[in-house]
């Protein structure tokens, strides 16, 4: 074959493949849309499930899917920050510090599955907690954690240099330098990463099953005392989340509608994904524009 | 120094430091507890079959019959660490030439809207929550299945189709990263010697990021593996060795999830889904190495 | 040579090398700095004088791998040696570099930052200290209406003369400059050059520079360095005009370099 034939052979190919994967997005993106949109309403997001009965709502699952996120976030931020700066501005090239390169690649690379595992035993049953929003805001946060170190080390990596450099020439400590100077620079950048990481929270079930638990008391949505047993800021009580309430209705729904409300759950999960994708590019720019007190960026 | 300063004063900026400094360090110290615990418990409840002599290692790793509930119960888990194995070499068979394909489609046949049109894909694809995936997996791509080959959809097919476009963003991201980082003169140079396209990149850009591609399979491979709830919800979930991408099987992943709820603490049973969880671990230390071992390569 | 440390400055070097793991980049050096003065270090490329200046205010501790040896002098203290309060000691030493590099923040804290940090405390005192080290850096006119924009908003000359102003804000008894002219314009440098003079009344000034007629025109004494040796070190217009060493003479008519 002639290198010129092969070339455009191999070319189409190429561009046949990668418009695939496009296809493969769009396909999926619309099914799901398409599918579960049509099953989207105001109280198909408020109202509770139903166990056999047709017309059961999703309200609970998508309430404790958010509140489980800000519990996480709560838990997560501060630990994160707090290594993801050790290991960008304190850290010096040693053992020490390739041995915590290495712990944060090896948790971030365990399947969730055995972090939900070790949470059942440790946080579940050890601690006592039991099946609850706390026990999940924790698994979560061994699922995160090492994720939001990166996002953490590499913003503070992106800070120029030399803002270091003029912070100890005014003769300001270095912890002063990293949360007065440094911080304000790469927030935008930590901010985008900790939206996105949420996405990732958020759609989480593996970890959660046996932590958050898979069943939600009754909720009385007027009573918002955290220490109410069937309050919905009860951090102390089992909480079913949107993603496991998808993976238990297409395992073992009884509802006759079982599939539409996956859809119209899994529809619910998507958008507010692509939700947080958005906000996390806003947001980035917001913030930078806020600290850096710059009518126009350059 | 003087004698006003010797008795040292304790100055705002040290406290300062100290504070930020404990709280660093409680933050290390905490991931190291995490991370210590976790493979200390995992592996004292995986070993302890083996320990108590109940179950034996062999029988175990290369038993083919689980039967946890029968009158003389057995505990092979062959069936289930074949079944992923399986569905992760085909998923990464499936995917890697996809992403590939995708990546040179952005770097280097039409590097500008081409990075425009598929980033924001790949970001996409990636943040799907794979209940999601397992779910249009049970919806799509099973029934197809069942319409065009034996069998009824279930199986290690689909559970690989599924993850197969689970992976796709991991391995297209870190080849595109890889063909991107490339230096410029090494195309330049090939494109002077009046080869073509597709020649400088099958004999130079391919051969030259080839350890950095794989890099990209390996990670999709660790993700395939430690996938659960995907897997679980196409794949059948019944405990046999595969003889046929399209009969019903089971993965690690998948069995844990079934069986863990329904299981007592300490049982023979919950400590062998433990093993399995250990395993899962131990195959997790080797993709990471792995990993380790490609990046140090591409070093050089 | 012999001219250094005849008269013990309140501020001055003592054989101060420095060393980036077992690389000597700088061998040795005795140099005084008096007060109401401008020193400025010359020489190629690599011979050693940044690392010199960034010495004087301990910024070096920062790089891993870099040791220095012998003494800095500073009334009497030699804030070199073990247990100095490093952090204090810079509040005395302001530095400006080569590429301006304002905080991220709007003008008015990029001054206000340093002196509030260090205990001023109240709207009025902070607005005081922001009006006269931007006076003193001969911003203040161009910026006193726009207090509250980024810093970042600025040109580059407005950007380094702000860093000037932000040195200037916690009242150092000494100012380190790197090249500070290096990356402006010739109206800018000017401007820079006219406030090293005016600015030299108050305090002592060291400044690295590549440029010679600049080293002519604003500095009193002249150090010349090369290989991380001081080759000379004399009064301005003494090695200007009439340099002792060969190297240096080549050196400042532009043979190398």
């Amino acid at each position: 074959m002639k290198p010129k034939t092969a070339d455009k052979i191999a070319t189409t190919f190429i561009v046949f493949f990668a418009l695939l994967i496009v296809a493969i997005l769009i396909g999926l993106l619309g099914y799901i849309l398409v599918r579960g949109l049509n099953h989207i309403s105001w109280d198909f997001l408020t109202s509770a499930p139903q166990k056999i009965r047709a017309g059961g709502g999703v309200g609970p699952q998508l309430f404790n899917s958010l509140y489980l996120l800000v519990l996480t976030l709560l838990i997560t931020v501060p630990l994160g920050l707090g290594a993801g700066i050790f290991m960008a501005e304190y850290a010096r090239p040693g053992k020490l510090t390739n041995f915590i390169r290495l712990i944060v690649e090896v948790l971030s690379s365990f399947p969730s599955i055995i972090v939900g595992l070790f949470g059942l035993l440790l946080i579940v049953n050890y601690f006592e907690l039991g099946f609850s929003l706390i026990s999940g805001a924790i698994a979560l946060t061994f699922f995160n954690l090492p994720l939001m170190v990166r996002i953490t080390e590499q913003a503070f990596r992106t800070v120029p240099k030399a803002q270091k450099e003029a912070g100890f020439a005014l003769g300001l400590s270095k912890w002063k330098i990293v949360t007065s100077v440094l911080l304000p620079v790469a927030l935008p950048t930590i901010i985008t990463g900790t939206i996105l990481s949420a996405g990732r929270v958020f759609g989480e079930a593996a970890a959660l099953m046996f932590t958050a638990g898979m069943s939600s008391p009754r909720l009385n949505f007027s009573d918002w005392n955290p220490l109410h047993a069937n309050s919905p800021l009860n951090p102390f009580r089992p909480a079913e989340t949107l993603a496991v309430h998808i993976w238990k209705i297409n395992s073992e729904g009884l509802a006759p509608d079982a599939i539409q409300i996956a859809a119209g759950a899994s529809a619910v999960l998507v958008i507010t994904v692509l939700l947080f994708n958005l906000l996390a590019r806003y947001f980035g720019r917001l913030i930078y524009r806020k600290l850096t007190a710059s009518k126009r960026i350059n | 120094m003087r004698g006003k300063t010797n008795k040292k004063k304790i100055e705002k900026h040290h406290i300062e430091d100290l504070v930020g400094r404990i709280y660093m360090s409680f933050c290390v110290l905490l991931l190291i507890v995490i991370i210590v615990s976790m493979v200390y418990f995992v592996a004292s409840k995986g070993l302890a079959n083996f320990i108590s002599g109940r179950v034996s290692l062999s029988d175990f790793l290369f038993g083919t019959k689980w039967a946890p509930e029968a009158d003389t119960p057995s505990f092979g888990a062959l069936p289930f660490i074949s079944g992923s194995f399986l569905v992760t070499l085909l998923a990464a068979l499936i995917a890697s030439p996809l992403s590939i394909c995708a990546a040179l489609f952005m770097t280097e046949i039409v590097p500008g809207w081409g990075k425009k049109l598929l980033q924001p894909v790949i970001e996409l694809l990636s943040g799907i929550p794979s209940v999601v995936y397992g779910f249009v997996g049970l919806s799509v791509i099973v029934p197809f299945l069942r319409d065009t080959f034996p069998g009824q959809g279930i199986g290690v097919a689909a559970g690989a189709l599924v993850l197969s476009v689970m992976i796709l963003p991991t391995i297209t991201s870190v080849a595109a990263d890889a063909l991107a980082s490339l230096p410029q003169n090494l195309k330049e140079s090939s494109f002077a010697l009046g080869a073509t396209r597709w020649q400088t990149i099958s004999r130079v850009i391919l051969p030259t990021t080839m350890p950095a591609i794989m890099t990209g399979v390996v990670l999709g491979m660790a993700r395939a593996f430690g996938e659960a709830l995907a897997v679980q919800m196409v794949i059948g979930n019944a405990p046999f060795v595969p003889r046929s991408l399209f009969e019903s099987a089971s993965t690690l992943t998948s069995v844990i999830t079934l069986s863990m709820g329904n299981t007592t603490l300490g049982s023979t049973l919950n400590n062998a889904l433990w093993s399995m969880a250990l395993v899962l671990m131990l195959m997790t230390f080797v993709f990471v190495l792995l990993v380790r071992m490609l990046e140090r390569r591409n070093k050089i | 040579m012999g001219t250094a440390a005849a008269v013990r400055e309140s501020f001055q070097t003592e054989n101060l090398s420095i060393f980036y793991g077992t690389y000597e980049a700088v061998k040795g050096i005795s140099l005084p700095f008096a007060q109401n003065t401008v020193t400025a270090l010359i020489g190629p490329s690599g011979c050693g004088k940044s690392t010199f200046l960034r010495s004087l205010n301990r910024m070096n501790d920062d790089i891993s791998g870099s040791t220095t040896k012998g003494s800095i002098w500073i009334d009497g203290v030699d804030i070199n040696a073990q247990g100095t309060d490093v952090i204090k000691l810079r509040q005395k030493i302001g530095m400006v570099w080569q590429k301006p590099n304002p905080f991220y923040k709007s003008i008015y804290d990029n001054i206000a930052f340093g002196p509030k940090y260090h205990g001023i405390k109240g709207k009025a005192a902070l607005d005081e200290i922001v009006e006269s080290s931007l006076r003193r850096a001969a911003l203040w006119d161009e910026v006193k209406d726009r207090l509250k924009d980024s810093a970042l908003a600025l040109s580059g000359g407005q950007q380094q003369r702000l860093c000037i102003a932000r040195a200037l804000s916690v009242n150092p008894q000494i100012l380190l400059l790197d090249e500070p002219a290096s990356a402006l314009d010739p109206v800018s440098t000017g401007k820079v050059e006219e406030l090293i003079k005016e600015l030299k009344e108050e305090l002592r000034i060291v400044i690295v520079t590549h440029n010679m007629q600049q080293a002519a025109r604003i500095s009193d004494y002249t150090a010349y360095f090369y290989l991380g040796s001081l080759v000379e070190y004399d009064k301005t217009e003494k090695v200007f005009s009439n340099p002792e060493n060969q190297m240096t003479q080549e050196y400042i008519m532009g043979r190398f370099g």
